[in-house]
């Protein structure tokens, strides 16, 4: 099952298991499962491969590039704490751009929600600091951000089904509001007149702030991330309210006459996207940066999107991906400094592999290896 | 004394002139999503495409010292980028919303890491045509200082309104957005088509991303693009695919997007942030007020996947 999604409103190979027996769709199920893995994969290999030329082109050996990014990312215990950490708001603001695709919406409104979030969060934080206990304090700002994130996205999911407006460029536009509303309210009422070159708000006291898992320098964030992504694989794949959103997804039409109640399940569908990249930015306010700046959009919603594509906007393959680009991040720094590289590197790489994954797609069903023999 | 300043009438006038002026990129990369769209593929990653054009524009600008040249070469790199929007689309199985999303994000991060070394320089400006010359008034002055791509651009869209009816090429391309199907019966190539429009399209969001490096803001820098790219896609759609519509709407989103300067230049601080957001408030409000849920929009190519 669980390579049944449907990626980026694309067609569903799935083919109708009812009159195969129970052991061949076992072996189908597995064929799938491994072509899902292998053939990302192998896109992602090819990536990097075309990223060591363009780097050559620029004068920088290769290897070094590839050293670097290893010991960047899992080099060292420093390294694997950055990666998690990097990788942790990436789990949940791919899960923005993931849990729309199985009902068929293409939502790359992402760092909208994530800023909205984690604006709101902060907004009811620091009157609440100083009155209610630290666990109060911070179940209230993850409400209000993933509250907020979630009317953020839901208003996308509502336009496309009662107006038709394309989701995809509505929860754009909405982004590039969501951050113009941020720098207004960060540069406006709730700045802090301490903040005097990189406008802030006031920040939270250090009480209140989300600590560290036990033993790591990694906050609490990337539990919260990986909670959200094993819960939401749970509804979509294993509760009739998920194969109602994936027949959503994979024919309107059909679920329409089925009597499905399409516009209720894209409301939900985007909400909890939404509320997945709030809780993202409430993480990034409340443990992070422990304040709300415009370092905010830093792009995490930009890089979730490509994760959730690599992942095949499965919610439990988002985890490893979020990981694999938590590593690409954590190693830009190095490579920024070592090897003199810009900063851009890591999107030109990004930007290289998202193509190639994109163009990967066409060789699903293309090798007979995955698909056993019929009879 | 003449030369001082028209208080707030300057407001009205610098919006006329910010239409103009900042309406010059959403014409070009509006008229060139139109092509792609007409071809019934939609190509979000004219975004990447435009900050691209930017890029590429001022830095053969800076080298060769030729404005002229660095929007040529702006207008290839678009070409480039719009044909590997084509070649991955004809890829069975390939979705071109999220190919354009792929782009958009490609795109923008080759500008940046090739774009370093252009932040400092300053490379030579195109010219604009001095129009006001007769007027004592400096803000006048200012705002009929025409640039030659916006003429260009006006001449453009009803050009392309003549070739979409009148010519052979429009015919096909038409044919191929409205039923593949039907083009194949009659012996075209849908992709070859529909590579051409984009091929097209992009080289013409080249152009207006390097009207951004070359002359309004008139140099390069990675903000240097705040989603004028998508917010001229969904100008398209607002425009009913026509491309006289482009032409207004253009004027009005450059129009909208000159606000929020014109009020802070008469001391009107405060919502500096979201009036420079206005176009996208005004074209979310726009799709909102004229998609429908319920029947498909006037004018819309058949193929094209975003209005299904």
């Amino acid at each position: 099952m669980a390579t049944d999604a449907t990626v980026g409103g694309g067609v569903s190979t799935a083919k109708p298991a009812a009159a195969t027996p129970k052991k061949m769709f076992d072996r189908e199920g597995l064929g799938r499962a491994a072509e899902a893995v292998v053939i990302p994969l192998g896109a992602l290999l090819v990536s990097l491969v075309l990223f060591g030329i363009f780097v050559a082109f620029a004068g920088i050996n290769p290897i070094d590039v590839y050293n670097y990014m290893i010991v960047g990312s899992v080099g060292s215990w420093f390294s694997i704490q950055n990666t998690l950490t990097r990788a942790s708001p990436l789990i949940l603001t791919a899960l923005c751009t993931a849990l729309p695709a199985q009902a068929g919406l293409m939502i790359i409104g992402g760092e909208g929600a994530f800023v909205v979030g984690g604006l709101s969060a902060i907004a009811i934080g620091l009157p609440l600091a100083a009155h209610a206990p630290v666990m109060i304090v911070q179940i209230v700002m993850a409400v209000t951000g993933m509250a907020a994130g979630a009317a953020w996205i839901a208003i996308a999911g509502a336009l496309r089904h009662w107006r038709g407006v394309n989701e995809t460029i509505s929860s754009l536009l909405l982004t590039y509001i969501s951050i113009a509303i941020f720098n207004h309210v960060v540069e406006g009422v709730m700045r802090d007149p301490a903040s005097l070159n990189k406008p802030s708000t006031h920040p939270l006291p250090a009480a209140d702030l989300i600590g560290n898992i036990p033993g790591m320098d990694v906050h609490w964030g990337l539990v919260y991330g990986i909670v959200f992504c094993i819960a939401a694989y749970i509804l979509f794949f294993h509760t009739t309210f998920g194969f109602a959103a994936r027949m959503v997804g994979g024919n309107p039409r059909a679920a329409r006459l089925a009597g499905l109640p399409v516009g209720r399940i894209v409301l939900i569908v985007t909400a909890l996207a939404g509320a997945a990249a709030g809780l993202a930015g409430m993480v990034e306010v409340a443990a992070v940066q422990g304040a709300a700046s415009a370092t905010m959009a830093a792009g995490y919603g930009f890089t979730g999107i490509l994760v959730a594509f690599l992942a095949r906007q499965n919610p439990l393959a988002v985890i490893p991906v979020a990981f694999l680009f938590g590593g690409i991040g954590a190693s830009g720094g190095l490579l920024q400094r070592r090897l003199d590289m810009p900063d851009a590197s890591v999107l030109v790489l990004q930007g290289i592999i998202f193509v190639m994954i994109l163009a990967s797609e066409t060789l699903f069903g293309r090798f007979r290896i995955f698909r056993p023999k019929e009879n | 004394m003449a030369d001082a300043s028209i208080g707030l009438w300057g407001v009205p006038l610098a919006v006329a002139a910010g239409a103009v002026r900042a309406g010059t990129p959403f014409l070009f990369v509006s008229l060139g999503e139109l092509l792609t769209e007409k071809s019934g593929r939609i190509n979000l990653g004219l975004e990447g495409t435009l900050v691209m054009g930017a890029m590429t524009g001022y830095g053969t600008a800076y080298l060769t010292g030729s404005p002229w040249l660095g929007v040529i070469v702006a207008g290839i790199a678009g070409t480039v980028l719009g044909s590997l929007h084509a070649g991955l689309c004809s890829l069975p199985r390939v979705n071109d919303i999220a190919v354009g999303i792929a782009l958009m994000l490609f795109g923008t991060g080759l500008a940046f890491y090739l774009g370093k070394p252009l932040i400092q320089p300053q490379a030579p400006t195109l010219p604009a045509i001095p129009l006001g010359n007769w007027s004592n008034y400096a803000a006048v002055r200012d705002a009929l200082h025409i640039n030659v791509l916006f003429i260009i651009g006006l001449a453009l869209a009803p050009c392309i309104l003549w070739a979409l009816r009148s010519t052979r090429w429009g015919m096909i391309l038409r044919m191929v957005g409205d039923s593949a199907d039907a083009a194949r019966a009659m012996g075209y190539s849908v992709d070859i088509v529909r590579w051409v429009a984009t091929a097209t399209g992009g080289f013409l969001a080249g152009v207006g991303g390097s009207f951004l490096s070359l002359y309004y803001p008139g140099s390069w820098s990675e903000g240097l693009s705040s989603g004028q790219g998508i917010t001229a896609v969904a100008l398209v759609i607002f425009a009913r695919w026509s491309p006289m519509n482009c032409l207004y709407a253009s004027l009005l989103f450059g129009g909208a997007g000159a606000l929020g300067p014109a009020l802070q230049s008469v001391g009107v601080t405060s919502g500096y942030y979201l009036f420079n957001a206005a176009p996208y408030f005004l074209t979310l409000f726009i799709m909102v007020l004229t998609t429908s849920s319920e029947h498909r929009l006037s004018g819309a190519p058949s193929e094209l996947s975003i209005t299904r």
